[in-house]
């Protein structure tokens, strides 16, 4: 197999507009970026096992960074709170500068660039993909919050850190950090998922962490967005690599801000690197250029008529 | 004022179907071409009955969350927590899992559960048999914990409470059979406090038994690890398991039965 056909099958067809037009690393900047991050954030905890040479200590659930920045999962933390533990200083202002670091980059930062899972499930997606396979149970975006509350009314009733007994997500970063034992088995149970049930299933439905850094940052400062607009071909490429492609319409095709205000949005950037045209680009809610964000429609013609 | 007032509904619901129409391509959105724009397609029969479904999807998974952590919890009984742990019940409201009681452990003692494993998933507990508490005198294990799962301020390691030692096997310990074992009274890092040799004549012949005591006994599972039988005699064990404790036992008669004196209620 030459090296034109082997590009031409391990690219994903959302990615290949660009590739073919500005080149595979351009297509896949912040693809690499992410992946990066992703096993940067992982080896930081793990130096210090492997070298003994400790940058942190713990885990995502809560850490020790440098030896005194403590810092603690907001939504584990939340769960704390409603089985009735009366916290301490130290995880509270851990959850703290958390909350304070995602508002301000982005909720769902953590979903793109920090969780291991989101490895996981993209893989899964790109092997759908690859595979032709199109089953596709469809699920509702919003049952992720439904776990999220129940999450939290399980902790209020049980009296434990309730999501912890099952997460994915602290499974995976927990295994890596301190050893998987069986937990493999729920890490292939959410590839499954992605790969033969439902699109995107676990990380753009299911996860209720997911949900919880999409409310936190809601209203964060980094946003990607759909600056240059007016240059769109339409050729979809954006709307194929993002998980959650709704979040899309709005800034490309409506005529208000050109930032994508969804918190669903994981500023995840596949819609920069598809986009060969560099419609997209990170932007701020700070600054003006994006146009103005509380945008009202403006009023149906029947109704304009009737009031004139 | 009247004609208003019904002007800023409609232009409302419009904006509000357009909102709706823009972020969600749902099926509402193929079928409101054909539906009349009135007031049943954002009814409020419709807010309420969509709301009724999702609160109980919601309650369902959470009846279903709550159902499996009590079955996964019953494991948790025997496992040995930490020096400082509070108490088990609220030690899982507490503990986030995170490890820094591992890593600050100069010993490797303590692990974190992983799946299948008996105990709550992602929490830290040792195997006294494996490697049991070296009992630092700072407790550095404790003092990492960020959430109050360990109690930080823990005087010392003597007042810690991670179970309790029982002679469990009278038949194998090598004491009960004469022999000058006694390397449970030996290794203790308490000893003559925490584990005595008690004189006893059984069947007429003099025996030293190994002894704890329960208030002095922290749990460490040094006796545990260096007792020499395949399987150890003596053993940690939470102290709910591992204790009895004074008072009477109504042995399965109602509580205002027969033979309950009143002055008890």
């Amino acid at each position: 197999m030459d090296v034109r056909s082997l590009y031409l099958r391990t690219t994903s067809e959302a990615r290949l507009y660009s590739a073919t037009r500005r080149g595979w690393l351009f297509a896949h900047r912040y693809w690499l970026a992410r992946r990066a991050s992703q096993i940067l954030v992982l080896a930081i905890f793990l130096v210090g096992p492997w070298t003994g040479f400790w940058i942190a200590r713990g885990n995502f659930a809560s850490s020790e960074l440098l030896g005194v920045l403590p810092l603690t999962d907001p939504f584990i933390y939340v769960q704390s709170l409603a089985a009735w533990h009366k916290p301490i200083l130290l995880s509270t202002i851990g959850a703290l500068m958390i909350l304070v670091f995602y508002w301000m980059i982005g909720g769902r930062v953590y979903c793109s660039w920090v969780c291991p899972v989101n490895v996981v499930t993209d893989t899964a997606y790109w092997l759908r993909e690859k595979l032709g396979l199109t089953r596709d149970r469809k699920l509702d975006r919003r049952t992720r919050f439904w776990i999220m509350l129940a999450a939290i009314g399980a902790s209020a009733l049980t009296g434990t850190i309730a999501w912890e007994f099952l997460n994915p997500v602290s499974i995976l970063q927990r295994g890596i950090i301190f050893g998987m034992g069986a937990g493999w088995g729920v890490i292939a149970a959410v590839f499954m998922l992605d790969l033969f049930v439902t699109r995107r299933g676990w990380c753009s439905h299911l996860c209720p962490v997911g949900a919880f850094y999409g409310l936190t940052g809601s209203k964060s400062l980094v946003r990607i967005s759909a600056i240059n607009r007016e240059a769109c071909t339409d050729c979809g490429a954006c709307f194929k690599a993002c998980p959650e492609p709704h979040v899309i319409t709005p800034a490309l095709k409506g005529t208000g801000t050109r930032l994508v205000i969804s918190g669903d949005c994981t500023n995840c950037a596949a819609c920069i690197d598809s986009c060969y045209v560099d419609v997209f680009k990170y932007g701020s809610r700070l600054s003006a250029k994006h146009g103005p964000e509380r945008f009202i429609s403006p009023l149906p013609a029947e109704v304009l008529s009737q009031s004139s | 004022m009247k004609n208003e007032f019904i002007i800023d509904e409609t232009a409302a619901q419009g904006q509000s179907l357009a909102r709706k129409n823009a972020h969600t391509p749902s099926p509402t959105s193929k079928l409101a071409p054909e539906a009349p724009r009135s007031e049943t397609v954002f009814s409020r029969r419709d807010f309420l009955g969509n709301a009724a479904k999702s609160a109980g999807v919601a309650c369902l998974a959470t009846a279903a969350i709550d159902q499996y952590i009590r079955t996964a919890r019953a494991t948790d009984a025997t496992a040995l927590r930490p020096p400082g742990a509070i108490k088990e019940e609220d030690f899982l409201a507490a503990c986030v899992r995170c490890g820094l009681c591992v890593r600050a452990c100069p010993y490797d003692t303590l692990r974190l559960a992983t799946m299948g494993e008996e105990t709550a998933l992602g929490t830290p507990y040792f195997i006294a048999r494996d490697i049991p508490c070296f009992m630092c005198a700072d407790v550095p294990c404790a003092k990492a914990c960020p959430t109050g799962a360990l109690d930080r301020e823990i005087p010392d390691i003597r007042s810690a409470d991670m179970g309790v030692a029982v002679l469990v096997d009278h038949e194998t310990c090598l004491n009960y059979k004469g022999m000058h074992c006694s390397i449970c009274y030996r290794v203790c890092p308490i000893r003559d406090e925490a584990i005595t040799l008690e004189k006893q004549t059984i069947n007429g012949r003099q025996m030293l038994i190994p002894t704890v005591h329960s208030s002095k006994c922290t749990g460490c599972g040094t006796c545990e690890k260096q007792c020499v039988l395949e399987e150890a005699a003596i053993r940690v064990l939470p102290r709910p398991l591992g204790l009895g404790k004074a008072g009477r036992n109504s042995a399965g008669r109602p509580l205002t039965g027969h033979g309950t004196l009143k002055r008890d209620l």
